[in-house]
């Protein structure tokens, strides 16, 4: 005969109209004390915690995870004081972190997605100017107020119908909060654009207007498949016929940058590349030994996770290659921030693992993945790409044996890792199969000399060829 | 050293001979150490510092008014959260948390009498407490049932203002009528006004014009900034280039920068403010330099725009330990003096809890019957309209109160 309360979602910003259910902190069955924390939402605005209004048993959760309702909406019902009331302090702590928790979220302002209109009802028989549209209005609570009762069903965890609408809307909030302005959400909406794909450049590191639209001119430059792409192009109407058998990129944002960075590199400083074969077999058992280890479970290994170690190996053997030419002096790095070339959406971006020489072999091969996976995913940040020191550049990911690098302006080598295939190598004097791969390197001549360049492409080679030697 | 801030002659001379050579000297000093310019007594740490002009206002404190200190921003915290987690479960519209301002708060208000009038912002509830005012009175306001809560006059602790920065000009007004009252019965006790107002307030012109007219009639009031370090998402550098406090040269009052998470600095500044004041010698600034560690209202998400290591650095200057680590190495208080707050608290967010459930919407036709003393024809006509047009809806009396109603059954 314990009275049901009921928690009715409320408005935790100023004015805003629903909210998902993220999770549920609490089961059914669990005893809760008021201001323990029931359940996490996301409003328009952010992620807020709901304390309990009541103390008592977890009778009955509402809402499903992922579901968004709108405010007023119960969510939860508890037990009002339950029998076994002795064990329940009627007061828990408000939560955890005192400072921290029962602290606001939401931000100042009204959210995104405009208000729904709500009117009360009109009474119909009322002399006030009756209109069409007030009988409609006044038709429909009765419709949203039904369905609950309609949905109440099976099991405890009751989804209300009446809330289908919200499908859409879950859409964009769902997978983690990417920063842009309503005007720029809209933009990105309407264009079809997931906004969690789109390289922010923003000062709080949100999407502008900007980023969005380079975006969406790289999209369609790269949208134009290959069967169409000797055709005229159709578009517009401005412009002569010579305008459409060819299309005009704008040279922006990451583009421009390295542009501007290869010409000042390439004119420069004095390139001088050198070339090695190396047997790669080793490195090749060690990678597949490792990623059977259990220490390196869940890791990504690959071989460039050797050959960034070997850089790393070999510059402290030849340092003047881990250096930057100022005019008036070298300036020896005492510290490998270690630049990994990365092909992203944005363009070519070279991130660096800080303080490299730091690292251990595992440490090493997560830093190269979560660098490459933020590259991948457009999020690379400015810091992660100053301060570089040496850069390796994994042309051999696109199957290439070698190539002739550019050294990234303020360095003074870099390292070009080519394709890893076998082929037929003489071994003692028999021709095997063996994995062999070509390691190029660019140097600055003015910092690095010949034999320099090729003590330390030799070092790196050497290690490729019996990574055991990193152990020394 | 803090007093550094304020030119040395002013506690010689009420006058500032060259307002404009002081500034310069306080802004080169504010480049140099802005941290450590201010008025500090307590430190972080929890040990004592020595200031020479402040420093013997800590004699004046007994182990009990200590103690004192301690239980109000304690209590004042609690009350604080539980007013946070009532508007979370829709029972407030809104809440401003104060957490982290507990020592300006406190120690500011403690230090005021009861003849001093204070005008507050919208987030002195510590000041409140100070006043004696019921603090579950202030959550009528937020319950959106009251434009006030309280009647004023009862603790000379003015409504809450939510309109930025218009309470220092009240303020400036009530102390040019203290003067007028003075001077009409030379044995009015002396009284002084004081104005909370935040940074972001004083980046408003009405703070300006306060300031000017608080300086031309020389009156007693304390102006008492709390630089809680963020305008909702504005950070402080934005607004002023300067520390506050020398704003107080521009205008010829002495301002005086204090560590607001200082409850002991506060006090001893506070007190020495307002007696400068109420003698007659005029206006005083004061910057209390604290932090609002939590949002600036319920519906601000600070982790937008601030990172979390900023408000960790601030947690490390929490004006609650820096006095409780006082206390204990003093031997002043023991576990069973915490504990006892923390029960006491409790009891009053129980308390507070129940009073604000309780708390009915008050009939509209109060509204109504509070625009003139005596019957009026046009609001008569006019209440006729409105009731009128509240009979045309299905729905009678649809309740107002923010958010969610308590709905008793099984379902």
């Amino acid at each position: 005969m314990s009275a049901l309360n009921t928690f009715n979602l409320p408005d935790v910003g100023e004015g805003l109209t629903e909210a998902e259910i993220v999770s549920w902190k609490v089961k059914l069955g669990d005893i809760v004390a008021i201001n323990d924390v029931l359940v996490e939402i996301e409003t328009a605005k952010s992620i807020v915690e709901l304390p309990s209004p009541y103390a008592g048993l977890v009778a009955q959760l509402l809402v499903e995870e992922g579901q968004t309702v709108d405010v007023g909406t119960a969510i939860i019902r508890i037990g009002a004081a339950a029998e076994a009331a002795g064990a329940i302090p009627m007061y828990g702590a408000p939560a955890a972190d005192v400072e921290r928790a029962p602290v606001g979220k939401p931000l100042v302002g009204s959210g995104p997605k405009a208000d729904a209109v709500k009117r009360r009802p009109r009474r119909t028989a009322t002399p006030s100017v009756p209109t069409a549209a007030q009988s409609v209005t006044s038709a429909a609570p009765s419709v949203t107020m039904a369905a609950p009762a309609v949905a109440t069903g099976t099991d405890s965890l009751v989804t209300p119908s009446s809330v289908p609408s919200f499908g859409s809307g879950a859409n964009g909030t769902r997978d983690g909060r990417v920063l842009a302005k309503p005007p720029v959400r809209k933009a990105a909406k309407d264009l079809g654009i997931n906004l969690a794909d789109v390289s922010p450049t923003g000062p709080r590191g949100e999407v502008t207007k900007k980023d969005l639209l380079s975006y969406q001119d790289q999209r369609t430059a790269e949208r134009d498949d290959a069967g169409s792409f000797w055709q005229p192009i159709r578009a517009s109407g401005l412009g002569t016929a010579a305008d459409q058998r060819v299309s005009r990129i704008q040279v922006r944002g990451v583009r421009k940058a390295t542009a501007r960075a290869m010409v000042e590199s390439a004119f420069s400083a004095p390139h001088v590349s050198i070339f090695v074969d190396v047997d790669a077999s080793r490195t090749m058992e060690f990678v597949k030994r490792l990623k059977n280890s259990r220490d390196f479970e869940g890791i990504k290994v690959s071989p460039l996770l050797i050959l960034a170690k070997a850089v790393i190996w070999a510059a402290a053997r030849n340092p003047s290659v881990n250096a930057t030419w100022t005019g008036d002096e070298i300036i020896v790095k005492h510290f490998m921030n270690l630049g990994i070339a990365a092909a992203t959406p944005r363009g070519l971006l070279v991130p660096n693992i800080k303080d490299a020489q730091d690292l251990s072999l595992k440490e090493l091969a997560v830093a190269i993945n979560e660098l490459a996976s933020t590259a991948r995913a457009g999020r690379t940040q400015p810091a992660q790409m100053a301060g570089g020191s040496l850069t390796i550049t994994n042309i051999g990911a696109l199957g290439i044996d070698t190539g002739t690098p550019i050294i990234n302006p303020g360095e003074v080598a870099i390292v070009a890792f080519g394709t890893i295939k076998q082929k037929p190598w003489v071994l003692d004097g028999e021709v095997l199969p063996r994995w062999i791969t070509t390691l190029g390197g660019s140097f600055d001549h003015r910092v690095v000399d010949g034999d320099l360049s090729a003590r330390f492409m030799a070092d790196v080679a050497s290690i490729l060829e019996e990574p055991a030697l990193l152990l020394d | 050293m803090g007093a550094a801030q304020l030119p040395t002659t002013e506690f010689e001379d009420a006058g500032i001979d060259e307002p404009g050579g002081s500034l310069e000297a306080a802004q080169a000093a504010e480049t140099a150490a802005p941290e450590d310019d201010m008025v500090q007594l307590l430190g972080p740490d929890g040990t004592l510092r020595h200031d020479a002009t402040f420093s013997p206002f800590l004699e004046r404190l007994t182990p009990e008014k200590l103690r004192g200190f301690y239980r109000d921003m304690a209590t004042i915290r609690r009350f604080d959260q539980e007013a946070t987690a009532l508007q979370r479960q829709g029972e407030l519209a809104l809440w401003v948390p104060l957490t982290g301002q507990e020592a300006a708060q406190i120690g500011s208000g403690r230090a005021t009498q009861p003849q001093d009038y204070i005008f507050p912002t919208y987030r002195e509830h510590g000041v409140a407490l100070t006043r004696g005012v019921d603090l579950s009175q202030l959550l009528k306001l937020f319950r959106g049932i009251s434009n006030g809560g309280w009647n004023p006059k009862d603790n000379n602790f003015h409504l809450y203002t939510l309109v930025l920065a218009v309470q220092t000009l009240h303020a400036v007004g009530y102390a040019m009528g203290i003067q007028r009252d003075l001077a009409a019965d030379p044995e009015t006790e002396p009284a002084a006004a004081v104005a909370y107002f935040g940074d972001g307030a004083s980046s408003e012109g009405d703070v300006h014009e306060s300031m000017v007219f608080a300086a031309s009639y020389n009156a007693p009031v304390v102006f008492f900034c709390q630089n809680n370090h963020w305008a909702i998402s504005v950070p402080f550098e934005v607004q002023s280039r300067v520390p506050l406090v020398n704003r107080a040269g521009g205008y010829g009052f002495p301002g005086i920068r204090v560590d607001g998470n200082d409850v002991l600095a506060v006090h001893a500044v506070s007190e020495w403010a307002l007696e400068h004041a109420r003698s007659g010698q005029g206006p005083v600034l004061i910057e209390a330099y604290t932090y609002r560690v939590g949002a600036h209202t319920t519906a601000d998400d600070p982790t937008k725009y601030r990172p979390a290591a900023e408000e960790d650095k601030w947690r490390a200057k929490d004006p609650l330990i820096r006095l409780e680590t006082y206390l204990r190495a003093q031997n002043l208080a023991d576990d069973a003096f915490f504990a006892s707050i923390k029960n006491d608290g409790d009891e009053l967010a129980a308390y507070v809890r129940k009073t604000t459930l309780a708390m009915t919407v008050p009939d509209i036709r109060s509204s109504f019957a509070n625009v003139y003393a005596q019957a009026h024809p046009l609001v008569a006509e006019e209440l006729a309209w409105f009731e009128n047009y509240e009979a045309s809806f299905a729905d009678q009396g649809a309740g107002t109160v923010a958010g969610s109603t308590t709905e008793n059954g099984a379902a």
